[in-house]
């Protein structure tokens, strides 16, 4: 047994539990972003490229600073720009790196039925496996932060897959890597979890953000991308940042309940078929039978 | 290879005195263009449905291939229940028999159907099965647009997202009930009206036995309805 096969937590579209069930692990990682110290630079949108080896996308001007409107399969790695009309009358620039926040949580490996396409390892990452892929979107559905994307040209999903390939080997992921202002941090979730609250704490009691705070949603069980926040009250201000995301509960639905009533359903149709066939079995229509009952103008009950 | 006992008996194909057309070819086709179709789309969807029916995607070329071919078969069964909606629908209007019959189905179920009213060309039964299907496709096809091109519904309306998922699941296992049902009757409990829908023909005493106003009308013992 490879020790890659124990190093994985959770299995999408899996009969039983993932062979990683249960393993401990002293760490979960994370990447914290604190967005009071962006600049916009977009240098993490090109180690991202470089690094997973995409050319760069066309760019999609919208009177903005941003690339494009939304993520693409081929761009995993988008920083949002946001003009946000303040209270006090004047205008913040915000600026959030938009990528896969790795959920404790995933709704996409919830409502994903190929077998092995999404897995989350034990250390928090959740990463899809394009081999298993079998494009059928229904990730899209499951995630609350649309993050997933179809390539059109292979039918299967992509996404930010947290450098697993450098975090397996040491090293911090590539965006982490090419950040010039040290706004992105890369460490154990509960490291980042106490940068980040120094971090608003500094920013309430010395920069004069009251409302500064940390997005670490627990709607998902808390994320593997954390952010520090100018106004944590606000998400939606920082491009659609959801308030309280989880996974739909049409998607739990499907994916609990609905299957054990559905199941039920089919296999009681097919019970009752069955018992229906040895209680009264086929129809006769002999002749003699026909013939005895019905005369010319019989049948009326 | 030896030829079918339904055949060489010359029960059906060679005979057809003392039986009576109940099938023209082309229903017979469409229906089983729409068989064909919708056992494929349930055999990939029952894979995409439970992680422990996933094998059933094997049978037709694994996961991506059954995803692939899911919606276009899926087309292909909405174009089938066109057609057969087309050729249909007339003689699927329930009718005052029906309702009458409705009333002693049981009499039915327990195989007692000398107890029943008589009735034409298809039973009450029948007629459910007919527009549980049409409607049934119908939804699944709306739904299924929208799970096909998910991305395309944007992320503000994306409560459309959900609802396609949650259409598709209720009418499959709509259609799914049906089905069992209607496999279960045409085989095993009727296994005369499988032969019928396979060379198109049923007995005399069949026709009279259970579609009696059908018979007279087509052995010209009762004018046809207006």
């Amino acid at each position: 047994m490879s020790q890659a096969t124990l190093a994985i937590r959770r299995i999408s579209g899996h009969a039983g539990v993932a062979p990683g069930d249960g393993v401990e692990r002293d760490y979960q990682v994370c990447k914290l972003v604190d967005t009071t110290t962006c600049i916009g630079c977009k240098a993490c949108e090109v180690a991202c490229l470089e690094w997973n080896g995409y050319t760069f996308s066309d760019t999609v001007f919208d009177n903005s600073y941003q690339t494009m409107p939304e993520t693409q399969w081929n761009y995993w790695n988008l920083i949002k720009f946001n003009e946000h009309e303040r209270e006090d009358g004047g205008v913040s620039l915000l600026m959030r790196k938009d990528q896969c926040m790795h959920c404790a949580d995933p709704g996409c490996l919830a409502a994903c039925p190929a077998d092995g396409a999404i897995v989350q390892y034990t250390n928090g990452i959740v990463d899809f496996q394009q081999q298993n892929c079998i494009g059928c979107g229904y990730c899209v559905s499951g995630c609350p932060f649309d993050i997933p994307k179809f390539n059109p040209n292979t039918k299967k999903m992509f996404k930010c897959t947290l450098c697993v390939d450098r975090v397996s080997e040491g090293l911090e992921p590539a965006c982490i890597k090419s950040c010039p202002t040290g706004c992105l941090h890369f460490g154990t979730k509960e490291d980042m979890k106490d940068l980040a609250e120094t971090r608003a704490t500094q920013l309430r009691d010395n920069f004069g953000f009251e409302k500064a705070g940390v997005y670490d949603p627990p709607g998902v069980g808390g994320t593997g991308v954390i952010y520090v926040l100018h106004d944590a009250t606000n998400p939606e201000a920082y491009g659609g940042l959801p308030r309280d995301p989880h996974i739909p509960w049409v998607v739990r639905f499907w994916k609990g309940p609905a299957k054990w009533i559905g199941n039920l359903a089919m296999l009681g149709g097919i019970v009752g078929v069955t018992l229906h066939y040895l209680r009264f079995g086929p129809k006769q229509t002999d002749a003699a039978k026909h013939d005895d009952s019905t005369g010319e103008k019989g049948g009326k009950p | 290879m030896s030829t079918s006992p339904v055949i060489s008996s010359g029960r059906s194909l060679g005979e057809t005195g003392g039986r009576i057309l109940r099938y023209t070819l082309s229903e017979r086709v469409h229906h089983w263009l729409a068989a064909i179709t919708y056992i494929y789309c349930l055999i990939t969807g029952l894979a995409f449905w439970s992680p422990y029916m996933y094998w059933l995607a094997t049978l037709v070329g694994g996961g991506p291939t059954a995803r692939f071919w899911h919606p276009w078969f899926g087309l292909g069964f909405t174009l089938s229940m066109f057609w057969m909606y087309k050729m249909w629908h007339c003689d699927m209007q329930t009718t005052d028999a029906d309702r009458r019959w409705s009333k002693a189905m049981k009499y039915y179920i327990e195989n007692e159907d000398e107890k029943l009213p008589p009735i034409g060309r298809f039973n009450y039964g029948q007629k459910l099965f007919f527009w549980l299907m049409v409607y049934g496709v119908t939804l699944l096809l709306i739904s299924g647009v929208g799970l096909w091109f998910v991305e395309s519904i944007s992320w503000s309306l994306r409560w459309l997202r959900y609802l396609a998922v949650t259409v598709h699941v209720v009418a499959a296992l709509a259609t799914i009930g049906a089905f069992i049902i209607h496999i279960y009757m045409s085989v095993f409990m009727e296994p005369e009206s499988f032969q019928a829908m396979i060379h198109g023909r049923v007995p005399e005493a069949w026709a009279r036995t259970y579609h009696r106003l059908w018979y007279e009308q087509v052995t010209g013992k009762l004018p046809p309805p207006k």
